[in-house]
């Protein structure tokens, strides 16, 4: 049997349909939930995808965090639920205090869309499990606001309990502390991600396909519960 | 002031009204007068003058696009062509794809980020309304010296501009121009592309039938954003003696067009419209004349149901309003709840705000009050036609006198710095500075994109079929000769969708020039029309719309003649798509193509300040030959790059870069063969293994080709010069990072 994962759409949502295409291609069956629902429709994982929810005004991701889903998806994922955020996805996740700091401004104020090389620094979440620790990938990078803050003593412990799961390597695009380039919860079940790794399940249309082992990797995490 | 209404135009028919204002000659004005047999009310005045402008109205260009149609091809291909929103495109499996390309110059250059962001904003809702769902945008940019502290103004704002509108509506940006000339200054280019993707069932079209069906404005409210936009700026040269015309530039707000897009498409796929048209130029004066004179004519609107942002806007206001992010459906009144939940379900406000009337006149009142009552078919279509003068300007003579010598490098060193300041001159240099501010990947179909010949973006992933963009213009060759310009332009676009894969199957059209009034501009355009025309019929392709951008011109100077011509390819396995860098060592390099030496219009001439003396010629049956070559030869083709801007130079130095391959090239007469730009050739690399194949391709197709080298190691090799690839990415990259920052 294929496991049930959802990807939200919001008034903005972009990449709801590219995460659909990876959670497919990585052997999954992606259920597509609406943000004016609270039905999470049986699923067994969330993806919150990239876009612009609800235009990113008044702070990216402020206002998708009410929306009526998120209630579902905050309460399911207190208890072990998987949720990765990705990009705007990110955003929702640090606004709905499921992940600390904020994702700001780009350094150079510009939007960047560029192949980004990453270091995967943590392997013991439900999204990075399948990767080797230490695994040096390419994925796409593309945002205008991702450039992650916090304050010291969350720097501290996030790098303390090892919640930083992957940094930004040779280059750096935004000025994010420490390279930080995605972060978990303390549970592991719960990851926001600043680049795309939906854009990078197939050779055709990325710029590898280390990406589609996010998708993978949750998968089998599923299997063994 | 009181309401104008058609009483009161009856009633005091000696009113004096501000039609010069509104851009409206005497003659025009009288010849309104002679249609209604009274004056027209303050509301039917402006709805005139803005759908009788230059932008609107086509009056000084109509009379040479009709070549277009005349000349025309037969395709079987072409489901629906020029006058409609967009051109609509057979590609096979049962898909039917529509693509565009319009310009927002005027509003770029008063107002560089919103202007440049909404005319993405307009050229996409003009694919949505064809029934599309729009998978890409390109944009083909023009801008003056980029060391000029107004391009430093210009510049970031229209890319800024740009990225924010289309990555916030998730669409790829696949290609484009970025050219440099002084002629540009003032008038900076922004012309846009989208193309979109629909099954042959889905296409809709503009037009408004069946007596009692509703009108349904739907989307963002009307503000006062944008009044007069399309008449005043789009149809008046710049003049600082003038007061500041900012506030006549619209302003957008992409998240309303994105779900705008998701909710029209959602509509679409429930069958619920008759007939759909955005609200763009000229606003509801547009949409309302244009729909009703595509249906039966007759057309109630109450005025006083718009939505308004701003509660103080006239009707005249309402009318003229051009505020982004609004459509305009004819819905039966059986599908109306149908259509409303839709709207409900992604918050799109939609208000009621007509029918269709059996008669044949279009009647909007304000609050109960008549205000216009036309037949619509003279506001849209029967706008003045000019045939005005046209005179081959003197500077022609002139240059096709002249001689015109640049200094040529002779031996390895000058060779080495020739290249390195090409490679590094704006025009030339590494465009990522602007390209990785724009989304490419959002999609997920994205196979080739900038700097790649050609945009390629997949349709189907089970079957693997996909389409492939190019824009391309050569505007020192059409100032030296527009008709042979438009020609080559469109060859060059024709072959870099080949160079890729795919092949050629429509065109469209960007037309960019400076004032009509000018009879040598109006020569060049005129030109350039019979170029098109004929080289679109000589390579069997139709044209499948257009848009014309006069007065890009500031005082007595006008910009080069910029005909930007896009082409559209289908490839049948995206997968056999070819790309441009080098992919690996060891692969013989050939150029296809003959090759002449004539600097005249090149970039090396440009960097002396030259623009040479005679165009090349297009030699359109050995493009036409080309592209089948390429075409057949694409299973043997490891990389193919199309030889344009730059010559060979600046060729070899871009399919080096991409993959940091290097190559080793031996060249006769090196200079000449570096830096002309010899039309009609293309750079491939190809397995030794391969030789006889390309031979006997040479020999079916009757093209010259000369193997020029090998590919491998760290550097370019060219006779006996030696640059490092390091050396090549740090001359090519570092111009927009140092101009821009």
């Amino acid at each position: 049997m294929s496991f049930r994962v959802g990807v939200v759409t919001f008034p903005g949502s972009l990449d709801d349909r590219d995460a659909a295409r990876a959670i497919e291609v990585a052997g999954g069956t992606a259920v597509p939930l609406f943000h004016a629902s609270d039905d999470l429709k049986e699923v067994e994982a969330v993806v919150l995808p990239g876009g612009f929810s609800y235009g990113d005004y008044l702070r990216c991701g402020a206002i998708a965090r009410f929306a009526p889903i998120m209630n579902s998806i905050v309460t399911a994922a207190e208890h072990g639920f998987p949720v990765l955020g990705i990009c705007n996805g990110f955003q929702v996740l640090c606004e709905s205090h499921l992940l600390p700091g904020a994702l700001t401004r780009n350094s150079n104020l510009h939007f960047l869309c560029r192949d980004q090389k990453l270091k995967i620094e943590n392997v013991n979440t439900v999204w990075t499990s399948g990767f080797k620790a230490g695994q040096e990938i390419v994925i796409p990078l593309k945002n205008g606001e991702g450039s992650f803050q916090c304050d010291d003593a969350t720097l501290n412990m996030l790098e303390n309990q090892g919640r930083v799961i992957a940094r930004y390597l040779d280059f750096d695009p935004n000025g994010s502390r420490n390279l930080i380039a995605g972060i978990s919860n303390e549970r592991g079940n719960v990851v926001g991600l600043m680049p795309h790794p939906e854009h990078a399940i197939e050779d055709l249309t990325g710029p590898s396909t280390d990406g589609l082992t996010f998708f993978t990797s949750v998968l089998q995490q599923l299997v063994g519960r | 002031m009181a309401l104008d209404t058609v009483t009161t135009a009856t009633q005091n028919p000696d009113t004096e009204q501000p039609f010069a204002e509104l851009g409206l000659k005497p003659d025009e004005y009288a010849r309104i007068k002679t249609i209604l047999g009274r004056r027209p009310t303050s509301s039917e005045l402006a709805m005139y003058s803005v759908m009788w402008s230059e932008h609107c109205s086509y009056k000084s260009s109509k009379i040479h696009l009709k070549q277009f149609g005349e000349k025309a091809v037969k395709s079987d291909a072409l489901l629906v062509g020029i006058g409609e929103n967009a051109g609509v495109v057979d590609i096979g499996q049962n898909y039917a794809v529509t693509f565009k390309i319009e310009s927002h110059n005027h509003p770029s250059f008063i107002e560089p980020y919103q202007g440049a962001a909404t005319g993405v904003g307009g050229i996409v809702r003009d694919i949505l309304t064809m029934g599309a769902r729009p998978i890409a945008v390109m944009d083909p940019l023009r801008f003056g010296p980029a060391d000029a502290e107004d391009t430093r103004r210009v510049l970031p704002g229209i890319v800024a501009g740009i990225g924010g509108y289309g990555n916030c509506l998730g669409l790829p940006n696949i290609g484009g121009e970025i050219v440099f000339d002084e002629t540009y200054a003032g008038n900076p280019l922004v012309n846009a592309l989208c193309v979109g993707v629909m099954k042959h069932e889905d296409i809709k079209l503009a037009t408004a039938h069946g007596t009692g069906n509703l009108v349904v404005l739907f989307g963002a409210k009307t503000g006062g954003d944008g009044i007069g936009g399309v008449s005043v700026l789009a149809s008046e040269t710049f003049n600082a003696a003038k007061p500041t015309k900012r506030p006549s530039v619209q302003v957008g707000d992409p998240f309303a067009e994105k779900v705008l897009i998701e909710c029209c498409l959602e509509i679409f796929k429930a069958d619920l419209v008759i007939g759909i048209q955005d609200l763009g130029g000229a606003g509801l004066s547009c949409a309302t004349s244009e729909l009703a004179s595509a249906g039966s004519g007759g057309m109630q609107i109450n005025l006083e149901k718009v939505p308004l942002r701003d509660p103080s806007l006239s009707p005249e206001e309402i009318l003229m309003s051009e505020s982004q992010e609004r459509m305009c459906a004819i819905v039966e009144p059986a599908k109306i709840k149908h259509f409303m939940a839709i709207c409900k379900k992604w918050d799109v406000t939609a208000t009621v705000i007509g029918e269709v009337t059996s008669g044949e006149r279009l009647h909007i009142t304000f609050n109960g009050e008549l205000i216009v009552d036309v037949p619509p078919r003279t506001v849209a279509h029967d706008g003045p036609v000019y045939d005005r003068p046209i005179k081959k300007p003197d500077y022609l003579e002139k240059l096709a006198k002249s001689t015109f010598t640049v200094p040529m490098p002779t031996d390895a060193d000058e060779i080495k710095a020739a290249i390195l300041k090409l490679i590094a001159s704006p025009n030339i240099a590494d465009k990522s500075w602007v390209t990785s501010q724009y989304d490419k990947y959002v999609q997920g179909n994205t196979v080739l994109a900038q700097p790649e010949d050609s945009g390629l973006i997949r349709i189907d992933d089970k079957t693997h079929l996909g389409v492939a963009v190019s824009t391309d213009a050569n505007a020192r060759w059409s100032y030296l000769d527009p008709y042979e310009g438009a020609k080559l332009a469109l060859a060059e676009s024709c072959r870099n969708i080949a160079t890729t894969g795919a092949k050629p199957l429509a065109v469209t059209n960007c037309l960019n020039f400076g004032s009509p009034e000018d009879p040598g501009v109006m020569w060049q355009f005129a030109e350039t029309v019979r170029g098109l025309a004929d080289a679109a019929l000589e390579l069997d392709l139709p044209i499948t719309g257009g848009n014309v951008s006069f007065y890009n011109q500031t005082g007595d100077v006008a910009i080069l003649p910029t005909p930007v011509i896009g082409v559209l390819g289908v490839i049948q396995d995206v997968r056999k798509r070819t790309p441009m860098g080098i992919p690996s060592a060891g692969l013989d390099l050939y150029v296809i193509g003959k090759y002449n030496s004539n600097l005249s219009g090149s970039e090396w001439a440009y960097l002396h300040g030259e623009i040479g003396n005679l165009s090349p010629v297009a030699d359109l049956v050995m493009e036409k030959r080309l592209v089948n070559f390429l075409l057949e030869g694409q299973p043997i083709f490891e990389s193919a790059h199309d030889v344009s801007n730059g010559g060979l130079a600046a060729t070899l130095v871009e399919a080096v870069l991409k993959n940091k391959i290097g190559a080793r090239v031996d060249l006769n007469d090196v200079a000449n063969a570096l830096f002309s730009e010899t039309p009609g050739r293309v750079l491939v690399s190809l397995k030794d293994t391969a030789t006889n194949e390309i031979v006997s391709l040479a020999g079916k197709y009757q093209i010259p080709i000369y193997k020029i080298g090998t590919t491998g190691g760290s550097d370019l090799e060219i006779n006996q010069t030696v640059i490092s690839i390091d050396e090549l990415s740090k001359a090519h990259t570092e111009t927009f990072p140092k101009l821009f920052g």
